[in-house]
């Protein structure tokens, strides 16, 4: 966290007669902690973010020469300062407080948690009763939210709740209303929790010291404690590309409940896909045998299937049978069809061990390089300008580092529903003064902290950051010295901007110049700028080229290799950073290897004993249409879901229909392993062990907390052993020795050891050696291209691929949902995250629902050229008029049926973001 | 837990949220809300520490504060829904009302029932008209309203009723309400002609010498007048040494029970105080100054808007901006942190210290903090010099004090006399004793300064010295004299109520030590070992003045009146009843 403290200064004090020394920025509590003495307290937390409230009185400390006692977790030591932890005063007054505070508890026998810090305390202090009589009506239980039980009876009103949700996480929905006796805990004006604003984060729940809030899955009926986790495992949070550490704790040989973990990227922080969506490891719809398709019933697009019912068009195998077959088909195609026949999708849920086995298995296996994942869908088009313009597809700089930032700019992107907990420090930033731009059409709780939002007509980025590049330049106010030293293409920027001025894009981008201006100025003034983007700017046809506009804007200003500057790309999966690093791209070998470079590939064959293909393979849309078109016949599948995250799905169905050969590896019954003809139950990310790289290019480790259901195995297993079916010689024991080999041909993973990992849970890359920490921002002196320098490279104002008129009038774009990662496929079986989010809906602005004459809740269709689906109705004013919103993870409505799969010519991602569409009440 | 398997083909028949999460801004009161605050403020851009003003507006012109517009409030500001109830529901006046809740009649009627409004039946005047109460009108009770030379006091609205009687106040009911404007005072051109305003003239012109007069203000004994005390010229001197911007609170919330002083100052020569204001702007170099009037003076608020527009048309306060703010019934923004986080336009929680309000007051910067009646002498001292005002004491007490007397003596009111003047001299200048009362015990700083009984009725009440000795404070110099009608126990009880009422609730010695105390004292056999216990603790480990000060008046009661501890000893006045604490109104 931000230090607004003057200097620290080392001080001599007095603490309990014996003389110690303490920085003049602890404070009595921290010095005292420090030397082994345990001063009671409950509205203290010791923890990042959290600020002394020293509202509990249960710290108290008598500090000589002073009239009252004072709170020892909010009062800084000073020189010569004479403390007493231990004297009579001090500690009747502590006795006095635990006392008055027991008094309108439950009985402690009756206590939603009797293990609570509150009555630890009041034990170390012989206090069981009080003499005081309850003077407070105990409210009555809350049980509105399906994840968080709130039993106010226990609550000592010490605020902690009220500063994680407000000051720490800033989700704002608890306060502290009433005076006096009546102060009390409110979410929103008072409602019950269900029905306020609450995001489900968790956050009061880990910091309340009572039981007051409590994950409702620990208690039972009558509100006790009754599930007491008996093992604790550290890992890594298997949703976003935050990379939260988390603790798995675990009963009976099932996870129970999450806590968040002080690791690098979340502090402890954690939101409710981390800490509340962990069960759907345990439901019942879990593969747990191998399934081959039953000879009498053969593929096809439309067919009906219910995923908890595999037996209607699936036999179950045994491993042996499975794998078998699996390997087989592949074979018969390779020699039949010949390696381009072939193609693979990994996963970006997966680990890099996973994902390194994947693409090795492709290329020295089927011999091609036809091997993707899901990024193509996500980033491809910001990696590739990433790539050309300053020769690393990475973050520049770790998202905390906007804790450090004056400006800063989230774009095409809406952290609070997709990267949680790395919004959670961007809304610190802008709560400690830093200037928070949000470009976007849609509005987003972040708006609440920004010094503007710039809500822009769909498509339009590019004429918004050219405008912006355009006053900068035209205003002077670049950094002159960065642009000489740095950059190279300023004036061929200058020639291709110069008429994109602010006055000439407001009309296209729907933004008044002048505002276009101030954003432009405001960010280019800044000391130290941060931009942030997500598939709002990627998921177009000139998705490249919006990222090319934020590059260029960055190197402008010198925004780029300073503490609190850079460029961050949010990247969604929990591993789309090792993936991607892991070779999982058509076009590279791990660490962004040209398989192009006959040098490079020579390398490989040897290190991978197999001869390498040397043309690019396929990526993911291609490898469908190829499929589509039954060029390709043959497809392994691990942890992907493209059926339902690619673009036009009733043409991605066909696909997968056509195919000769399909192996699908994964935890539950997708509806892509609707279409296989083998299925291989796989491990679940709290059911193995592995790294992923996280957004912020932290390699972080995961570790096994339960076993594995059924005869289900290990990721690493299953493709070691098809590969060995197809005549590789694989030795592998576990991921750690995989690991070791990617160590031999990742120069990114030097300093980077298995062990170290074991023992440090996270190291960034890159990182000079095994006792560096790693780099956090890089790029402070040159690129990594050829001049050393970063480009600056001018984007033409295009149109998106597909324009609204009068037959399909609406803009429809696509995404998440806070509860729902991806297609669902993890979190509708979580049964929190179900019971938050239930059902399918099209999010429609206010306006268009009066135009339309339409009511929330009720049934509509959405259609566009591509196919039509019916959902209910949801009002959200955060929506323009002519924009509609379709999440992509109900499958009972999936509104890939209705994106436009127009690829970007560079990044070759398709234009989830945006279609030309119609909405209609339904019959 | 609902049904968590869904099936991908099954029709979906799962009911849906069809909306975000929570209440939903109901965009035509959020056009209603924004076009009365533009109306009557002139805010079209809201300001964050404006808040209370804007729930003002909001309670004034509906009546109450729905859900629905705070809902839209909380748009406009853009707060958290949470942060705009919390600071509403800290507040007295503020009647909040959620979707379903049935809206409070028109008009309220407030009965005093602080001490002395108590002593002079209040609480049988205000049970009596509760049961009057309808959808046209609701008598509720109310902390003390300034005015206990006039009880018992009542308030029609927050307009003040004195002397107030059950007969008068149902007339009152039956009348439409009115909004007395002040008149009597000395306004901006009687306060001119005979000579004001010619320091701040001549410190604007650049003719007079800051340091000599910040020197002279220095060598003179004004200390804050507001209770605690603080020489004036040497906080003036703290808060100029700190770097700027620095800021000026103005604590006229006037609310320790027994106090009215800053309301006659006010009333009758406000501009007296303004240049005090306009002075320490110069001499301090303060940027902006906030003046907080309790929300229980409303007449004066209006002419106070009045007077202040007369001093920027006659261009004087060219070097400092003031604005004028109203309190919102919460006794505590009197202590000068919690005024300062109102000001900001938050709940009134006090401050922990260090860091003191002079380095760190006001948004974060250096703030001078003075109490009216301390302004108001400004002006006098630095024209006459601070000998003037220091030989004007008695022996070792410099200076001259405004004493507000209340209680048993026959014409209650404010005695100027010289600082150190002890209870006996006051009911002296206030013509004595009622008749048939005896004087039994007094208050020597309203409720907090604790209780002493007659006995030692010859003690100096000025800051520190034989009154400290005593365990007692003067304070705001609010005296309350009690007879042999009265029962101390009782006395100490609604002070106690008072204190359990008006805690902020921060702290748990003082949010569950003042309620639990007065559980305690309302026992036929009070544990006076465990109060003394809590006592103690609260004294000790509370974050405010309230809190630590609130068990003196018990702790004085123990110690003087033990025989009053038990109930019927001595003949009681049967209008001083001491109700039970009402259950707190939260289910």
């Amino acid at each position: 966290m931000d230090d607004v403290t003057p200097k620290s200064k080392t001080v001599t004090f007095m603490l309990d007669d014996k003389q110690v020394k303490a920085e003049s920025n602890q404070t009595i509590w921290q010095a005292a902690t420090a030397r082994g003495t345990d001063i009671p307290h409950l509205c203290y937390k010791d923890g990042s973010g959290y600020r002394a409230d020293g509202n509990c009185r249960a710290c108290m400390v008598e500090i000589k020469g002073e009239r009252v006692l004072a709170a020892s977790c909010q009062r800084k030591v000073s020189e010569g300062m004479v403390v007493s932890t231990s004297s009579k005063r001090a500690q009747t007054a502590r006795k006095m407080v635990m006392e008055l505070l027991v008094a309108d508890q439950p009985k402690r026998a009756k206590a939603p948690d009797p293990q609570s810090q509150l009555w630890a305390y009041a034990e170390t202090q012989d206090i069981t009763e009080s003499r005081f009589a309850r003077t407070t009506t105990p409210p009555h239980p809350d049980s509105s939210h399906p994840a968080i039980a709130v039993n106010m009876e226990a609550c000592i009103q010490c605020n902690l709740c009220v500063r994680a949700c407000r000051e720490v996480q800033v989700n704002d929905v608890i306060g502290l209303a009433g005076r006096g006796a009546d102060a009390h805990i409110i979410f929103d004006f008072d409602d019950e929790m269900g029905a306020s604003t609450c995001v489900g984060c968790g956050e009061c729940v880990q910091a309340c010291p009572t039981g007051a809030l409590m994950p409702k899955a620990l208690l039972d009926e009558t509100q006790k404690l009754a599930i007491t986790p008996n093992r604790q495992i550290e890992s890594v949070c298997p949703y976003c590309g935050v990379g939260c550490q988390l603790t798995f704790h675990i009963q009976d040989e099932k996870i129970v409940s999450v806590s968040g973990r002080d690791g690098p990227a979340n502090h402890s922080r954690l939101c409710v896909k981390g800490r509340y969506g962990f069960d759907y490891i345990h439901n019942p719809e879990r593969l747990q045998v191998p399934l081959i398709r039953r000879s009498d019933v053969p593929k096809s697009a439309g067919a009906t299937f219910d995923p908890a019912n595999p037996l209607t068009h699936f036999q179950e195998a045994s491993w042996e049978e499975a794998l078998d077959l699996a390997a087989a088909g592949f074979t018969k195609i390779k020699s039949a069809d010949g390696p381009y026949a072939l193609a693979g999708f990994g996963s970006a849920k997966g680990t890099n061990e996973e994902a390194y086995l994947v693409q090795k298995l492709v290329r020295s296996c089927f011999q091609t390089n036809n091997v993707d994942h899901c990024t193509r869908l996500c980033h491809a088009s910001s990696v590739a300008a990433l790539l050309e313009n300053i020769g690393s597809g990475a973050v520049t700089a770790s998202f905390s580092q906007c804790q450090h930032s004056d400006a800063i700019i989230v774009i095409g992107a809406n952290p609070t529903v997709n990267h949680p907990v790395a919004a959670t420090f961007i809304k610190n930033a802008a709560q400690r003064g830093a200037e928070l731009f949000i470009l976007d059409p849609r509005g987003q709780a972040l708006d609440r902290y920004a010094t503007a939002s710039l809500r822009f007509t769909p498509g339009s980025d590019v004429a918004l950051l050219n405008a912006m590049i355009n006053t900068i330049i035209t205003e002077q106010l670049y950094d002159a010295a960065y642009v000489e030293s740095h950059t190279e293409g300023f004036s061929h920027l200058v020639k291709q901007t110069k008429a994109m001025t602010a006055e000439a894009m407001g009309p296209i981008c729907g933004i008044k110049p002048e505002i276009i201006r101030d954003v432009a100025r405001r960010f280019a003034a800044a000391e130290a700028g941060m931009i942030f983007w997500g598939m709002g700017v990627s998921q177009h046809t000139h998705g490249t080229d919006n990222a090319r506009c934020l590059i260029t804007l960055a190197l402008l200003c010198g925004h780029v290799g300073r503490e609190g500057a850079g460029l961050h790309p949010l990247r969604g999966q929990n591993n789309v950073q090792g993936a991607s690093d892991a070779g999982l791209i058509p076009m590279f070998y791990p660490d962004y290897r040209p398989v192009t470079d006959k040098a490079v590939r020579t390398q490989y064959e040897s290190v991978w004993s197999t001869q390498l293909d040397s043309q690019r393979g396929l990526t993911v849309v291609e490898i469908v249409n190829s499929a589509y078109e039954r060029t390709i016949k043959g497809i392994y599948v691990m942890g992907e879901n493209p059926v339902m995250s690619d673009p036009d799905q009733t043409h991605a169905k066909t696909a997968f229909a056509r195919l000769d050969h399909l192996v699908v590896q994964d935890i539950f019954m997708t509806e892509t392993a609707a279409y296989a003809d083998v299925i291989l139950p796989a491990s679940a990310f709290p059911e193995k062990t592995g790294t992923v790289t996280n957004t912020d290019r932290r390699v972080q480790i995961g570790r096994i907390a339960v076993p594995l259901p059924g005869q289900a195995r290990q990721d690493w297993w299953i493709i070691t052993e098809l590969a060995r079916r197809m005549g590789q010689d694989w030795t592998y024991k576990h991921p750690r020795d995989v690991f070791a080999e990617m160590r031999l041909v990742m120069p990114s993973l030097t300093g980077i050891t298995w062990d170290r990992l074991e023992a440090e849970d996270a190291v960034t890359y890159p990182c000079a050696d095994e006792s560096s920490s790693g780099q956090d921002i890089i790029f402070a002196d040159s690129f990594p291209t050829e001049s050393g320098r970063g480009r600056m490279t001018p984007a033409e104002v295009l149109p998106p691929d597909e324009l609204p008129d009068a037959r399909y009038p609406l803009v429809m774009s696509t995404g998440r949902l806070l509860e729902h990662w991806h297609t669902g496929s993890m979190t509708r079986r979580a049964s929190v995250l179900d019971a938050l989010e239930p059902a399918a809906e099209v999010h429609i602005s206010p306006c268009d629902l009066e135009e339309l004459q339409i009511t929330p809740g009720q049934q509509v269709q959405v259609e566009t050229r591509r196919g039509q689906i019916e959902l209910a109705a949801r009002i959200d004013p955060k929506l323009p008029k002519g924009m509609i919103f379709v999440p992509f993870c109900f499958s009972e409505a999936p509104a890939n049926q209705l994106t436009n799969p127009a690829l970007d010519p560079f990044g070759k991602i398709p234009e989830l973001k945006f279609a030309a569409a119609r909405l209609s009440a339904a019959e | 837990m609902p049904d968590s398997s869904y099936s991908p083909d099954k029709p979906q028949k799962r009911q849906g949220r069809y909306k975000p999460k929570g209440r939903q801004v109901d965009p035509a009161r959020l056009r209603a809300v924004a076009e009365l605050l533009q109306q009557q403020l002139r805010h079209s851009v809201l300001q964050r520490d404006c808040l209370i003003e804007y729930l003002h507006v909001l309670q004034d012109n509906i009546g109450y504060l729905a859900a629905a517009d705070l809902a839209a409030l909380a748009e406009l500001m853009r707060l958290p829904m949470a942060e705009i109830w919390e600071v509403a529901s800290f507040y007295d006046h503020f009647d909040l009302i959620s979707e379903g809740e049935t809206p409070p009649p028109p008009r309220t009627i407030r009965v005093c029932t602080s001490l002395s409004c108590l002593i002079q039946g209040s609480q049988t005047i205000l049970e009596e008209l509760q049961a009057m109460t309808s959808d046209q009108v609701r008598f509720v009770a109310a902390p003390c309203l300034g005015a206990c030379d006039k009880a018992p006091a009542a308030a029609d609205g927050h307009h003040l009723i004195p002397k107030a009687r059950a007969e008068i106040l149902k007339l009152t009911a039956d009348t439409p309400e009115q909004a007395p404007a002040l008149a009597g005072h000395i306004d901006f051109e009687a306060y001119c002609v005979a000579g004001g305003y010619q320091l701040v003239k001549a410190l604007s012109a650049g003719t007079a010498d800051k340091q000599a007069l910040l020197a002279e203000l220095e060598a003179s004994a004004l200390r804050g007048l507001g209770g605690a005390g603080f020489p004036t010229g040497q906080k003036w001197r703290i808060v100029a040494d700190y770097d700027g911007p620095r800021y000026l609170a103005v604590n006229g919330d006037e609310g320790e029970p027994g106090t009215f002083k800053d309301r006659h100052y006010l009333s009758t020569d406000p501009h007296r105080m303004i240049e005090g204001v306009l002075i320490a702007a110069h001499l301090v170099g303060i940027k902006k100054a906030f003046i907080y009037v309790r929300d229980e003076y409303p007449e004066i608020i209006e002419m106070l808007r009045n007077e202040l527009d007369k001093i920027t048309m006659a261009k004087l306060d060219a070097h400092v901006e003031i604005e004028l703010r109203r309190g919102a019934g919460a006794y505590i923004c009197g202590e000068e942190s919690a005024m300062i986080e109102s000001i900001e336009g938050k709940r009134g929680l006090p401050r922990h210290r260090p860091p003191y309000v002079a380095e760190t007051g006001l948004f974060g910067q250096p703030t001078l903090v003075n109490n009216i009646e301390t302004l108001f002498w400004v002006r006098d001292i630095l024209e006459q010099g601070a000998e003037w005002y220091n030989q004007q004491g008695k022996d070792g007490h410099p200076g001259f004090r405004t004493y507000s007397v209340s209680g048993r003596v026959k014409n209650p009111g404010l005695v100027f006399a010289a600082a150190g003047s002890t209870a006996e001299e006051l009911i002296a200048a206030c013509g004595g004793m009622v008749d048939g009362h005896q004087f039994k015990a007094y208050l020597p700083g309203g409720a907090s300064g604790g209780i002493l009984p007659s006995s030692k009725g010859n003690i100096p009440l000025d800051f520190g010295g034989k009154l400290a000795e005593e365990g007692c404070f003067v304070g705001s110099h609010a005296v309350v004299i009690l007879s042999d009608h009265d029962n101390i126990w009782q006395a100490a009880q609604n002070l106690m109520q008072f204190f359990a009422h008006e805690s902020c609730g921060q702290c748990t010695p003082c949010r569950s030590g003042t309620d639990k105390a007065a559980e305690l004292m309302a026992a036929a056999h009070p544990d006076t070992d465990l109060l003394n216990e809590l006592a103690a603790t609260m004294a000790d480990a509370s974050i405010c003045g309230l809190g630590q000060a609130a068990p003196n008046p018990l702790l004085s009661a123990m110690q003087h009146f033990p025989q009053d501890m038990v109930q019927g000893d001595i003949e009681q006045d049967e209008r001083m009843t001491v109700k039970s604490k009402q259950p707190v109104k939260r289910a």
